[in-house]
């Protein structure tokens, strides 16, 4: 018999609270209008953009903690991670309230993977108020991984666009709001692919791994959600993620979509889309859980990837393996 | 082993994935721009040979560089050099101009880590294997013609 | 008339030798220090073999400008140098004549990052 990986959570932890800060790129595209505050521009009024993505970050944190009608000193544990070496972006912005701070990294699946934790930590009677909070900056994860950034090169027709942006959610034992309802936690998948400018085919495996796992143990079809949504697999990395779960039998339809595809609009530029752990942060805690207040969602599946690979072991030749964290978002 | 066969076979299938760009406009930009970028090498080495008549042909080259050298290192700060590339690819890579701009965007990039850190130690982070490899051949070559001129 | 056909040269071989560049980035999708390396390397061995002055008296700045002009000198100062000054010469030859370069390079950038800051992306 083949390991659950799913949580089902009896006690309903809530989403309270949420808030989505973006660049100004970001503003302008498909998801521009739902953003709680929109920068002018990427410094942020810092001098580096490193701390540029931490005050980001810091924004996000009292932004969500104003709107949740909390004070910092209700919240009992802080849960987040970003892109950068040592996750500093979220670690220093976590200094700055005083709050128990845990620390995670699923790159680009870092939202869905606090929320995880930080779910399971409610349902368990251990908290009461949980502040989720991931993001990423375009210049700070260009000059980590890739290039200077005025270095003259191109980019191939399969990289994607770190997003600019942090978005933050409070999870709490009581109060109005979409609940959480299971979560899986996904096994780290590689199929060998080892162009690190291909992150969405080396992440649909993971997606893939972590889906028909989600499906079988709460024994659903994807026709039972109104929105299935990975986080940047991109153009490319959606369309295989399709053709992946058609071979096991499952038909992702109308009701699938990526953040990463979905983010920027056609002549923005940025090839196979969005990226990033700001990228699936940003949408869900604008445009989703405002769908869900609207009343338009009853029942989401939301379940970012993220590539686990440094510029170290890409350097050694090693391939980029992938996970996938699930959450289920219910009205 | 049956891992090892599906990687191969996922793989095989991603490439057919990948988007197909056509190649025909970026290889148009990067031939006009390199195209462009020597005639104004042409231009400088002919303004100095007007300029200077005795000057050594060697001489008024190196002093064409220096200039194209600058005027790519000056492009690079005012975050024109980048946009350049960004369309001409390979046109704004191969003159010595992409040489002076792969030195210049990460001394520019990494200045916020100081002087030392930042701008010293990571101004080589692209253009080092060019002095290396370029430092190392031509001692071999210099040493083939030591030999050479032995005999 | 003549200068005229100079250019033209200039033009259509530095460009040709920059597409044969992108050529190789969009087939290979190799990085751009490859790229520079790959052409040093070339301007060394066409000099080393002694064909490089033909190509470039017909093609002037059109292979002087191009990364291969940079190799070329490098090896075209280590050779002369050889003669000149024996032994020591294999050492010396090849930076010497290529340090106007180097040393613009590394000026001109130390002193643009002092000034300018880096912008993000478009």
């Amino acid at each position: 018999m083949e390991r659950e990986q799913t949580i089902i959570l009896k006690n309903k932890p809530k989403i309270v609270g949420f808030y989505a800060i973006a660049g100004p790129k970001e503003g302008k595209g498909n998801f521009g209008p739902y953003f709680d505050y929109v920068m002018k521009n990427d410094h942020f009024g810092e001098d580096t953009f490193e701390k540029a993505e931490r005050k980001m970050m810091e924004t996000a944190l009292s932004g969500v903690i104003e709107k949740s009608k909390l004070t910092a000193k209700e919240i009992d544990l802080m849960i987040g991670g970003d892109l950068l070496n040592q996750i500093i972006s979220s670690s220093y912005a976590a200094r700055a309230f005083e709050f128990p701070f845990i620390g995670v990294y699923g790159a680009c699946s870092t939202m869905a993977e606090s929320m995880a934790v930080g779910s399971v930590l409610i349902d368990g009677g251990y908290c009461k108020h949980i502040v989720c909070c991931t993001g990423s900056h375009f210049s700070t994860a260009e000059r980590q991984y890739r290039f200077p950034l005025e270095l003259g090169n191109q980019r191939p027709p399969t990289s994607q666009w770190t997003v600019t942006g942090a978005g933050a959610c409070v999870l709490s034992k009581e109060g109005d709001g979409p609940h959480i309802s299971s979560v899986t936690f996904g096994k780290v998948v590689d199929w060998g692919i080892g162009d690190v400018n291909d992150m969405g085919a080396a992440m649909a495996p993971a997606a893939r791994d972590t889906m028909l796992n989600h499906f079988k143990n709460t024994n659903t079809k994807p026709e039972d959600y109104d929105l299935i949504v990975t986080g940047d697999l991109g153009k490319l990395g959606a369309e295989i993620l399709v053709d992946l779960m058609e071979e096991e039998g499952y038909k992702l339809g109308v009701n699938y979509g990526d953040c990463g595809q979905m983010y920027f609009k056609y002549n923005q530029n940025t090839l196979c889309g969005g990226s990033g752990a700001g990228c699936s942060a940003t949408v869900l805690n604008s445009y989703i859980l405002k769908k869900f207040k609207e009343g338009q969602y009853k029942k989401v599946l939301f379940m970012p990837t993220g590539a686990l690979l440094s510029t170290t072991s890409s350097q050694q030749g090693d391939t980029v393996p992938g996970v996938c964290h699930a959450i289920v978002i219910e009205a | 082993m049956e891992d090892k066969q599906r990687n191969l076979q996922y793989n095989r299938y991603v490439n057919s994935k990948i988007p197909k760009t056509h190649p025909w406009p970026t290889l148009f930009y990067s031939f006009i721009v390199g195209g462009l970028i020597c005639v104004l090498g042409q231009g400088i080495n002919d303004i100095i040979m007007v300029l200077f008549p005795y000057m050594s042909q060697a001489s008024a080259w190196a002093i064409t560089l220096i200039v194209l050298i600058f005027l790519a290192s000056f492009l690079t700060g005012l975050g024109i050099y980048d946009q350049i590339g960004k369309f001409a690819g390979g046109g704004s890579i191969v003159p010595i101009t992409g040489f002076s701009n792969s030195i210049a965007s990460p001394s520019i990039e990494f200045k916020s880590e100081g002087i030392i850190y930042g701008i010293c130690v990571k101004m080589f982070t692209i253009a080092g294997p060019v002095i290396v490899f370029g430092t190392v051949s031509s001692v071999l070559v210099g040493f083939i013609y030591w030999i050479i001129g032995m005999f | 008339m003549d200068i005229f056909l100079t250019y033209l040269i200039v033009f259509l071989v530095g460009g040709l030798v920059c597409m044969i560049g992108e050529v190789l980035i969009i087939t290979t999708n190799i990085t751009s220090a490859r790229i520079l390396v790959t052409f040093e390397m070339l301007g060394v061995l066409l000099q080393a073999v002694g064909v490089y002055e033909y190509i470039s008296d017909f093609a002037k700045a059109g292979v002087n400008v191009p990364i291969i002009g940079f190799g070329a000198s490098l090896a075209k100062g280590a050779i002369g140098a050889v003669k000149t000054n024996g032994f020591l010469g294999i050492f010396t030859g090849g930076l010497a004549a290529t340090a106007g370069g180097i040393a613009a390079a590394i000026f001109f950038a130390f002193i643009f990052a002092l000034i300018f800051k880096s912008h993000t992306k478009k």
